[in-house]
């Protein structure tokens, strides 16, 4: 196991490697000259000339990339271009707001998305199998924005009952966690459903039911602890979702995150700080895929026997 | 010679008969799944509408065309969908914003397509160093979320329609290759394919006439499902500024500058994210149809 734990983590340099070369050389595409963002339109040409020095842009980029990766692992972003402030200090100060976005989308999600797909499938062509069906297929067809305004509209404009903007306080996560959440809801209650039929209709369901215990019982202790093993992993792929749902969220709900950085970042043509927002996220996402892989090992002895 | 003849003839016959034969049988299962049927009217209805576009209204003169007197009516049998803040008709702007968004969401599926295939098939059907090392790419491609990459590509490269296209495409690809490797390893190693190479056709003609016809359902479901991904991503980006700009109809730049006005004129963001949803959900009722209907075992 440990050997299989060390092997994955090893595997993820080259992937962290490639992906951030990848994601410089497409940011390097973007039109527009860096040093004119900085100095103004103003600037003489030998004031250019002396800032390009200065920040390396007359080298190759393979040259300028390296030296960059190499600021990166010591958690250095560069400088942004507009407040010339450290992005990683920028990025860092944003992160909670983004965590909690995060949080609050995969609680709502997770709380509602098993108890429907578990109550869909235990129930299954029954009328609530049908309506939370309905439910999630909504949920993976409805745009995060849109859901967003509209719960703007119900709850802040019309209702009153919560702020549409701004992340005062835990009552600010809640519409943005709910218009984020519901797409990942969707898909987790599908797959919950879908691994709790295939569950149900195992010998070992059958026995517990044949040697008398409740129906209750049976779904609990044996149906939904290995119904559970596939949720896992959708739980785990829909960190992607929520990292490029944020961004739109973030954006609906006026939320200071990451999300909303990077788009205020590239509309200002911001190179170091869009950059450095999408390797966060990126390597996030990684990280999170990794974690999600080995949890799968370790809550399924029949994973885990393949690797000790 | 007669009998050649009639031979040749039988075999044509079996040949058209078997291709018929496998279609009608997907077409059968499909039909009877109402809720993809529902899908592809739907579609068919969008397409429609988004062809006929040009026929209903003017794009000159009702699409883009300001008249601030008429600004932000609400909907009324003059302007069913009521207007914009530029007096436009919100219909008329929702009808060519189908044409935006299943113009573009096709057009980059296919390029999608076509490039993530043939990784894909390659890398599946010649194995070893090739497939590694179009897969590591791919998997460094796949490590970005696919939105996020989008995002970063349209940002680099600036808002216009080509660029959409591009960072659409570019962002499909390796989950198109993913599933075209995947679906020929499955076919590889079967026996017809042996025997074709066994009667010495060309590497070339084994993977066009056996090995791609026959993985192709997981690639047709996964195309479904995809456009429904890309016109979410196209709305998405749009929303955000970095797709389709003004004037240009399109539903999440629409949803973008309603935005404003969702205090007073809730109609203005009701009708694009309603346009939005319906194509998606449609999209996504046919892609589940067709994964049933194109392989019962999956169900």
């Amino acid at each position: 196991m440990w050997k299989y734990i060390g092997r994955r983590i090893l595997a993820l340099i080259p992937v962290i490697v490639g992906v951030t070369l990848l994601v410089y050389f497409i940011m390097s595409l973007a039109p527009g000259d860096p040093v004119k963002t900085i100095l103004g339109e103003q600037a003489t040409p030998e004031a250019i000339e002396s800032l390009r020095e200065e920040m390396g842009l007359n080298d190759p980029i393979i040259v300028q990339y390296v030296r960059w990766f190499g600021k990166l692992l010591q958690g250095d972003l560069g400088l942004s271009y507009k407040s010339k402030d450290s992005v990683s200090m920028e990025i860092a100060s944003r992160i909670p707001t983004t965590l909690k976005l995060s949080f609050s989308a995969m609680t709502i999600a997770i709380l509602f998305a098993i108890p429907l797909g578990i109550i869909a499938a235990v129930k299954q062509n029954s009328i609530i199998d049908g309506a939370s069906m309905f439910l999630a297929l909504l949920g993976v067809s409805i745009p995060i924005f849109w859901l967003g305004l509209l719960l703007i509209l119900l709850f802040s404009l019309r209702l009153g009952l919560l702020p549409s903007a701004g992340a005062q306080s835990w009552k600010s996560f809640i519409l943005p966690g709910i218009a984020l959440g519901f797409h990942s809801m969707a898909s987790i209650a599908r797959i919950t459903r879908s691994s709790m039929l295939e569950v149900i209709r195992q010998d070992y369901t059958r026995t517990a039911r044949a040697k008398g215990l409740p129906y209750r019982d049976v779904i609990q202790k044996h149906a939904l602890r290995n119904a559970l093993i596939p949720t896992v992993t959708v739980v785990g792929l829909q960190m992607g979702a929520l990292l490029s749902g944020s961004v739109l969220t973030e954006t609906v709900f006026s939320l200071p995150g990451i999300g909303r950085y990077m788009i205020q970042s590239i509309s200002g043509r911001d190179i170091p700080a869009v950059l450095g927002c999408i390797v966060v996220f990126t390597l996030t996402f990684s990280v999170v895929n990794l974690i999600v892989d080995l949890l799968y090992g370790f809550i399924d002895p029949r994973i885990r026997a393949q690797y000790s | 010679m007669t009998t050649q003849a009639t031979t040749v003839d039988a075999a044509a016959l079996t040949k058209k008969y078997k291709k018929q034969s496998q279609f009608s049988e997907v077409w059968r299962r499909l039909r009877k799944n109402k809720a993809a049927m529902l899908g592809l009217a739907i579609m068919i209805l969008l397409v429609g509408l988004a062809l006929a576009a040009p026929l209903i209204y003017d794009y000159d003169g009702d699409v883009i065309s300001q008249n601030i007197k008429n600004r932000l009516q609400p909907p009324s049998a003059a302007h069913p969908f009521g207007t914009d803040e530029m007096g436009r008709e919100i219909l008329a702007r929702v009808i060519w914003g189908a044409r935006t968004s299943l113009s573009i969401g096709f057009t980059a599926v296919l390029f999608a397509l076509i490039v993530g295939g043939t990784l894909g098939a390659i890398s599946g059907f010649y194995g070893g160093i090739v497939d590694n090392v179009i897969m590591r790419i791919m998997d460094i491609f796949l490590a970005v979320p696919g939105t996020l990459l989008a995002i970063t590509i349209a940002a680099a490269l600036g808002p216009s329609t080509i660029n959409l296209i591009i960072a659409l495409s570019i962002s499909s690809v390796p989950g198109f290759a993913r599933i075209v490797r995947g679906s020929v390893l499955t076919v590889r190693d079967v026996e017809y394919i042996e025997a074709a190479k066994a009667i010495g056709a060309s590497n070339g003609r084994i993977l066009l006439q056996h090995v791609i016809p026959n993985s192709l359902a997981p690639v047709i479901v996964h195309t479904t499902l995809n456009v429904a991904t890309i016109i979410l991503t196209i709305a998405g980006l749009s929303f955000l500024g970095l797709g389709i700009s003004a004037p240009t109809p399109e539903w999440g730049a629409m949803l973008s500058s309603g935005r404003t006005y969702l205090r007073n004129a809730s109609y203005y963001t009701m009708f694009p994210g309603l346009a939005i949803m319906t194509t998606i959900l449609a999209l996504n009722l046919l892609g589940d149809g067709l994964r049933d209907a194109l392989d019962p075992r999956l169900k």
